[in-house]
């Protein structure tokens, strides 16, 4: 019959229109501001800087090796290398960046700085709430806003920082492995070596 | 000669003035519609409702867009060399003048010319309705016919041509 | 007492007129009159976008505007202000005096047309003797005005909205007046306050609203699909259709002559609405003899409120239509149908009344209806879609 189809639809735009009276489940509509779905873990927009420790000075995982400025498609981290040596977390002498900035209004969160950082130092925020009266400084994250503690990043990425954790300390307990091989060698030879020198001395 | 008469006759010659002398031809069909809707607004003014709302229904509605419609079909809207030549803008010249003197012959001739105030004729809605189905009713048929074979052949026109063909 | 607050408008009126000298009086009237009009229609018009846009997002599930006052009610001024503050651009290329004109005109013929409409008893600002005629004749003004919105933006959008606007329009603009000539056939007259208070008894409780006979209910649902066309409403809203050419002819707009070409469309659907009212819904007649006590404006703008939900709700519902369905649907269906309604509403008119004539004009209309709806059908068979020119 002529407009059958129509008036099943208009049944079921007004079944829509009371139901969602009726039954909250029908609206899917998160209201943002005041409620907030859970974030997915995968969830990534801007970089920021990892540091170990309490001390984001010290701890600061960066070496300054300026890969991550050179791989950035839209080029918007800038780095300064610094001229001495500090020692990091292990105790290493290390270079460390003087400055090192991001351009947020420029980046494109492709994540390349993270894939290519041989240190674990950078890694994807999570924060997107960051609109800012100043168009040009509010955007330019210096280095102290980047700067977040690993407790931070295991928080906001719990499996993915567990298991940077776990190559970090793996890769470090093989150094330390190394080291004490080599100091025990180091211990172990001067023994057969000094034995001829002090019977030489002898 | 009120003041209304002389406004509404300003705007329809300037309409109508302005539609033979501007360039681009969508700015003549409007100008055209002014002039149509300043005439509309005369009917109205002697009190013949029924014109002069037919008027615009017919004219505006109507009329003005099928002519913008062609123009905008046929050609473009830039004006061509033809409608600068001096030839036809003197036999347009002449020809607009030859009309006129007629028309103002006619009208100095005739009977309104004698200054008698007639009756005020009553043309409600209804008397037309009564006029055009008995004293005119022939003429509305025969008009109603041309318009249907209008309308059927504007139909088989606009056909499918493969239709047209089987 | 119910009598002074039906008249309370009228008599406010004339209060005020009484200190008006007399050489001002036409002009005090006329203003007095209009500014009402002015300012209730646009009015209804922003309470409508609140609505329509809650109406709307209810219909898919969700909750629609509901940030700017309590329920979003205070959405409109929000849009209003937004629309005057920015920036009006005229295309380098456009028409700059036809351009601007467009969207003034579209806005003053929709208002025109308020002349004839009766909001309540003895509320009309002019009672005029041909006052069905003057709407259609200011409502054809509306497609002059797209059609310079259309051309003078010399865009290629624009004018492809303003060509698929008028072909509409003047289509349905045929069914759209032969669906009222019913009405005007049986209240003999042009007049819209005469046509209003023909409706306006009652037998028993019932009221003489022309919808409630064959001819008329036919004419009524014609009205309102021809209505919803003329005022590019989906499902007919292909010439704005947001999809595929944004919005058609006022594409080129932006700012508050957007908002002007945004407040045209909406007085017009008013303004037909309105009109449906007056022809077959009885104006502003209560629908009881017993609910005449409340005031005539009320009834009058709780139908057009109840038409305006109507066409909220088709707007939720239906999909657009292409334009060879639209074109078929006009002259093949809309059209022949009108005629056999005015034939319908003739033999009505001269057969006695009683049942005799319900079941010969139902008849009529329904079998009529049937078979252009099979013959609407007819040779629509389903295929793989060939493109002719673009292979």
């Amino acid at each position: 019959m002529l407009g059958e189809g129509i008036l099943k639809g208009l049944t079921e735009t007004a079944r829509n229109f009371l139901g969602s009276y009726v039954n909250k489940d029908r609206l899917t509509t998160v209201q943002f501001p005041e409620e907030r779905l859970p974030q997915i873990e995968a969830t990534r927009d801007f970089p920021f800087l990892v540091y170990d420790g309490s001390d984001w000075q010290a701890g600061l995982r960066c070496v300054s090796c300026q890969i991550c400025e050179k791989e950035c498609p839209p080029k918007c981290i800038y780095i300064e290398k610094s001229k001495d040596k500090k020692p990091d977390v292990t105790g290493k002498l290390q270079f460390y960046p003087t400055t090192f900035d991001i351009d947020i209004s420029v980046c494109m969160s492709c994540q390349i700085c993270v894939e290519v950082c041989p240190f674990d130092a950078i890694k994807m925020n999570v924060e997107f709430e960051m609109s800012s009266e100043d168009r040009f400084g509010g955007l330019l994250l210096r280095k102290e806003q980047l700067a977040k503690s690993n407790e931070y990043y295991n928080k906001i990425h719990p499996t993915e920082a567990a298991a940077v954790d776990a190559a970090l300390a793996e890769e470090r307990a093989k150094v330390e492995a190394k080291a004490r091989q080599a100091a025990e060698a180091k211990a172990a030879t001067p023994a057969p070596v000094a034995a001829p020198v002090a019977g030489e001395t002898k | 000669m009120t003041i209304s008469f002389l406004l509404l006759a300003a705007i329809t010659i300037t309409g109508t003035a302005a539609a033979m002398s501007l360039k681009n031809l969508v700015h003549c069909v409007l100008a055209l519609t002014l002039g149509l809707v300043g005439l509309a607004a005369l009917y109205l003014r002697l009190g013949a409702q029924f014109v002069g709302f037919t008027q615009i229904l017919v004219y505006v509605g109507a009329v003005a867009i099928l002519a913008a419609f062609a123009i905008m079909m046929t050609r473009s809207a830039e004006p061509s060399e033809l409608s600068r030549s001096s030839s036809i803008r003197f036999s347009g010249t002449l020809i607009a003048l030859m009309v006129f003197a007629v028309l103002a012959w006619a009208i100095c001739s005739g009977t309104s010319a004698l200054q008698v105030p007639g009756p005020q004729p009553e043309a409600s809605v209804h008397q037309i309705g009564l006029a055009l189905m008995h004293l005119f009713v022939l003429p509305l048929e025969v008009i109603g016919i041309l318009l249907t074979a209008a309308l059927i052949g504007a139909g088989v026109l606009a056909m499918d041509e493969t239709r047209r063909a089987q | 007492m119910p009598e002074m607050i039906d008249q309370i408008f009228v008599l406010l009126k004339h209060w005020l007129m009484a200190y008006v000298p007399g050489t001002l009086q036409p002009i005090a009237s006329a203003v007095l009159s209009v500014v009402p009009v002015l300012i209730a229609f646009p009015l209804l018009f922003a309470i409508t976008t609140v609505l329509e846009r809650k109406g709307l997002g209810r219909m898919q599930n969700r909750y629609g505007p509901n940030r700017v006052g309590p329920f979003g009610i205070l959405q409109p001024m929000a849009d209003g202000i937004k629309s005057l503050t920015k920036e009006d651009i005229i295309p380098r290329t456009a028409d700059q005096a036809v351009h601007f004109l467009a969207p003034v005109m579209l806005v003053i013929a929709s208002f025109l047309v308020y002349a004839v409409l009766p909001i309540g008893k003895n509320m009309v600002i002019a009672n005029l003797n041909t006052g069905v005629l003057f709407f259609f004749a200011v409502g054809s003004m509306v497609e002059l005005s797209v059609f310079m919105a259309g051309w003078s933006s010399r865009s290629k959008y624009s004018l492809l909205g303003a060509m698929r606007a008028i072909a509409q329009m003047i289509s349905y603009e045929m069914p759209l007046v032969l669906a009222s000539v019913v009405v005007i056939m049986a209240a003999g007259s042009l007049s819209t306050v005469t046509i209003v208070n023909m409706q306006a008894s009652y037998t028993r409780i019932w009221p003489h609203w022309y919808v409630f006979t064959p001819w008329g209910l036919t004419g009524f649902v014609l009205f309102m699909i021809a209505a919803t066309a003329e005022s590019n409403r989906c499902p007919f809203d292909m010439p704005e259709g947001e999809s595929e050419i944004i919005a058609g002819y006022y594409i080129e707009y932006s700012g508050f002559k957007f908002a002007l070409f945004f407040l045209g469309e909406y007085l017009g659907m008013f303004a037909t609405s309105a009109m449906a009212i007056t022809l077959f819904l009885g104006g502003w007649a209560a629908p009881f003899s017993f609910l005449t006590w409340i005031p005539s404006y009320v009834w009058f703008f709780a139908k057009l409120l109840t038409i305006i939900m109507a066409f909220i709700w088709i707007r939720g519902t239906l999909p657009r239509l292409r334009m060879d369905q639209l074109m078929n649907f006009a002259w093949k269906f809309m059209l022949p149908l009108s005629l056999i309604n005015i034939v319908g509403a003739g033999v009505w008119h001269f057969m006695p009344a009683g049942f005799a004539r319900w079941l010969i004009v139902s008849l009529l209309v329904v079998v009529s209806c049937a078979l252009l709806s099979r013959g609407l059908r007819r040779g629509k068979s389903f295929y793989v879609r060939t493109y002719r020119f673009a292979s």
